[in-house]
């Protein structure tokens, strides 16, 4: 349970080493490099800009090669494949890999150009297969549609808007050019929107009848070519199979490419380490022969730096405190169990300078609270099974992951015990499948609980639910105090923290003899005379020393009692944090009724061979759906638990997270010989 | 056959109900705000379902008032039990609070849920503080099945 104490380093060192020095330090992993303090005008940072970004364009353009690959080649990957991890390769075949960058790099770019090639090809077969569409309708013409007639004769090509026979169009025609008549009309084709004709006339008559055409609504088509229609549509389907059987080939190229799918995502990882680096190196500042590089290192770390940078290269290393304005990076140090909450830690925030890392306490409430809230032994057995096998199965995963599966496990654990102590395994299924299969008729329990069945005594459940409450806001509020003493603030100590102890346990310990408290939980309790004095002067002395000191920064006398006074308020706040704490037999009481809805279901078909196919499909069904809701709902309302009544007490967060500088790849992790 | 075992059905109906229609509505806004980030972003589909389910909780409680209801009244066994009409009205009056705060506030938790889906739709590394939200709705639902369990448990059939 500790924040890691950081320390600010220095290395000074010659500009010929800058590239080594850089290299161990990406390697080490250790240091997160922040020059902001060097404050020097004489010293020049160097523009990198541009070989940055440069090398991110090469492993984008790597990433999206493989994309590519993915898509016309898809990798097969199991269902478990984000358990995996980053698989590891040597540093030798990196190097083999930053040898070849030149080549890979052509093949990133040959795969890009052959799936261009592949859309733009698939574009213009959907184009020529417009240009087929508009010719269907004047397949029967069998001459060129740009025809324009004979030496004496005219030909007129083109669509009407409406269905029409001949002797409509003719009717038409005569309404505008009454006299003309010779000439011949033929209709190639009719839709329900146009009809398709070609009118021949003689060369004189040809410009009256287009024009008495055009009166009925003639239009000549937007689109002419010299060919005959059904020649031409040959034509251009020869062309797109051209352009298909490209595509093929285009795409048998890409599949010739798979096997260099590793070596991609090493090259893209590859860039990506280059550009990291030259990110850092824009970032330091350097005279014409020296260069320096400040940051933070944890101080466990520092002699790794000693020895790896500081005997080898000429330099000089120096180590010194944190400044006071400044706000250095968070790092954790948990025991093993603890630090399986951590990622829940940080999904509300780390602790900010001079806070204490509550993961320790957090992490046994939180196991103990999740286990409270799914209470089922067959539920937490599943559960940490499942999580240990994927452990101990992937062992490369990510650390986040890692992380969250310890969580879930340690939890399921949790879940196993209090399913034991209030007897629910699958609910009830053991007495439900004695009761239906085996003819057991006695009312009790083939496997009793060891403690109590909540659904029979929910009031002692209760009262358990909040007294856990108790506990865990007093260890907030301990928490608070350790801060406290740990800053040498003794009087914030005592007027923050002792006086609220005092007034809570006082305000308890008059509760627990009252009527109240006995009708609830269903006992009656009688203190000695001495216990309800002390209970009293508690809680007057508490409720006093709130009233006057809570607010002792405060001059104006005022001020500081209606402070007081508002401070002593929030008392209606604990009483809300505790009662929040029902949730805890709510959700309990939720899985272990859903479950025997489940079960009870499942036993409505009776004994026999049949009955019990159907009541395992029931069961099956039934419990995984329970098992994923209870699960959802244990998880969201232990952080809640632990975020809003926890943390409220004492807990701010909003420390930065130590972000190294180091290899950060993607696709594979590097193994140093 | 005495008119208290309809009042008692019904208040387990209505626990079914109510809650089960503030559920429906709430689990449905958030899916329709799920869909629209699924459908930018697939790799969020996990945490949007998870914050699409939050308020699905509602008609589950309503579930298990309805459930423990039928079996304290015996109905469960087979035979239609004989309730006065007191206690049938008791154990109506038991079953509202789940059912009445439980349709007001799955409705509102799923405002709260789409909103949170909207946070992750931006930010999605906020994810633990955007759950929360909802899950403040969610403990005055808590509350009112805390009440409805401890009631319907401690009336005499």
């Amino acid at each position: 349970m500790a924040v890691m104490q950081m320390q600010r380093f220095s290395i000074c060192a010659l500009k010929k080493d800058r590239k080594a020095i850089l290299e161990e330090l990406q390697l080490l992993g250790v240091v997160e490099i922040d020059n902001s303090v060097i404050e020097d005008t004489e010293m020049e940072k160097m523009n990198t800009a541009e070989r940055r970004q440069i090398y991110e364009k090469h492993a984008s353009l790597a990433e999206h090669a493989l994309s590519v690959l993915q898509k016309y080649v898809p990798e097969k990957t199991s269902m478990f494949s984000s358990l995996e991890g980053k698989p590891l390769m040597n540093k030798t075949d990196f190097e083999k890999i930053r040898a070849d960058r030149k080549r890979l790099l052509t093949t990133a770019d040959d795969l890009m150009d052959l799936s261009k090639r592949i859309s733009e090809n698939a574009a213009n077969v959907a184009k020529l297969e417009n240009q087929i569409e508009s010719l269907v309708p004047w397949m029967n013409l069998d001459i060129p549609m740009n025809y324009r007639g004979t030496a004496e004769t005219a030909m007129i090509l083109g669509t009407m808007p409406k269905p029409m026979t001949v002797e409509e169009i003719r009717t038409e025609v005569a309404k505008s050019q009454p006299d003309l008549e010779a000439y011949d009309l033929e209709v190639l084709s009719a839709d329900k929107d146009l009809t398709y004709l070609t009118a021949v006339c003689l060369k004189s008559d040809a410009a009256k009848l287009e024009d008495a055409l055009r009166a009925a609504g003639f239009a000549r088509p937007s689109q002419i070519s010299g060919k005959i229609p059904s020649q031409w549509k040959t034509e251009l389907e020869a062309e797109i199979e051209k352009l298909k059987a490209d595509s093929v080939e285009a795409e048998n190229r890409i599949k010739s490419y798979e096997g260099s799918r590793e070596e991609l995502k090493a090259v893209s990882d590859y860039y990506r380490l280059r550009a990291d680096k030259y990110q850092v190196l824009g970032q330091i500042p350097q005279t014409k022969q020296t260069f320096v590089i400040s940051g933070y290192i944890p101080e466990v770390s520092s002699s790794i730096l000693e020895e790896k940078i500081a005997r080898i290269y000429d330099c000089s290393v120096e180590f010194e405190e944190i400044g006071e304005e400044e706000e250095p990076p968070v790092l954790l140090k948990n025991n093993k169990i603890s630090r399986s909450v951590e990622g829940v830690l940080e999904s509300y925030g780390l602790p900010h300078k001079g806070e204490v890392d509550p993961t320790t306490v957090m992490s046994v409430f939180y196991i103990v609270l999740f286990g409270m809230m799914l209470s089922d032994a067959a539920y937490g057995l599943l559960i940490s099974v499942a999580c240990f096998i994927a452990l101990k199965k992937f062992p490369r995963m990510s650390d986040s992951m890692n992380k969250s599966l310890h969580l879930f496990g340690y939890c399921g654990i949790s879940t196993f015990v209090w399913g034991v102590l209030f007897g629910g395994y699958f609910g009830d299924v053991i007495d439900v499948v004695a009761r239906t299969f085996f003819g057991r008729t006695a009312t009790t329990s083939v496997i009793p609980a060891l403690w109590f069945v909540p659904l029979n005594n929910p009031m002692k459940l209760l009262v358990f639910s909040l007294g856990v409450g108790v506990v865990h806001l007093f260890f907030g509020l301990g928490l608070k105090g350790y801060s406290y003493l740990k800053s040498k603030d003794v009087a914030g100590f005592i007027c923050d923290v002792v006086f609220w102890y005092m007034l809570l346990i006082g305000l308890i310990l008059m509760l627990i003899p009252s009527s109240l408290f006995a009708s609830i939980a269903q006992t009656q309790v009688t203190f000695s005379p001495f216990m309800n004095t002390l209970a009293k002067a508690l809680a007057i002395i508490g409720a006093l020393g709130l009233l006057f000191f809570a607010a002792r920064d405060k001059k104006n006398i005022g001020l500081r009692l209606a402070l007081g006074a508002y401070e002593l308020y929030n008392i209606t706040g604990w009483l809300s944090d505790v009662l929040s704490y029902s949730r805890l037999l709510a959700l309990g009481l939720a899985t272990g009724v859903i479950a025997s809805v489940v079960n009870q279901m499942g036993s409505m078909f009776g004994g026999g061979v049949l009955g019990a196919i159907l009541f395992i499909l029931v069961f099956i069904v039934g419990h995984t759906l329970n098992l994923g809701i209870n699960l959802l709902g244990a998880y969201v309302h232990t952080n809640r638990l632990q975020f809003v009544e926890f943390f409220g007490k004492f807990y701010e967060g909003g420390g930065k997270p130590f972000e190294p500088f180091k290899e950060n790849t993607k696709y594979v992790e590097i193994k140093e010989d | 056959m005495s008119l208290g075992v309809v009042f008692a059905l019904l208040g387990a109906a209505l626990a079914v109900i109510l809650a089960g229609m503030g559920s429906a509505y709430g689990v449905g806004v958030a899916g329709q705000a799920a869909s629209g980030v699924v459908a930018e972003d697939p790799s969020q589909f996990a945490k949007v379902l998870i914050l699409q389910l939050l308020p699905g909780t509602q008609g589950i409680y309503g579930l298990l008032v309805a459930f423990i209801t039928l079996s304290q009244i015996g109905l469960l066994g087979g035979s239609i039990p004989a309730i006065d009409i007191p206690t049938g009205l008791m154990i109506l009056a038991a079953c509202l609070p789940i059912g009445i705060v439980g349709l007001v506030s799955g409705r509102h938790q799923g405002k709260t849920a789409v909103a949170a889906i909207g946070i992750v739709a931006k930010k999605p590394d906020q994810f633990g503080k955007a759950m929360l939200f909802p899950a403040m709705v969610e403990t005055y639902a808590i509350l009112a099945l805390l009440i409805s369990i401890l009631a319907v448990t401690n009336i005499p059939v």
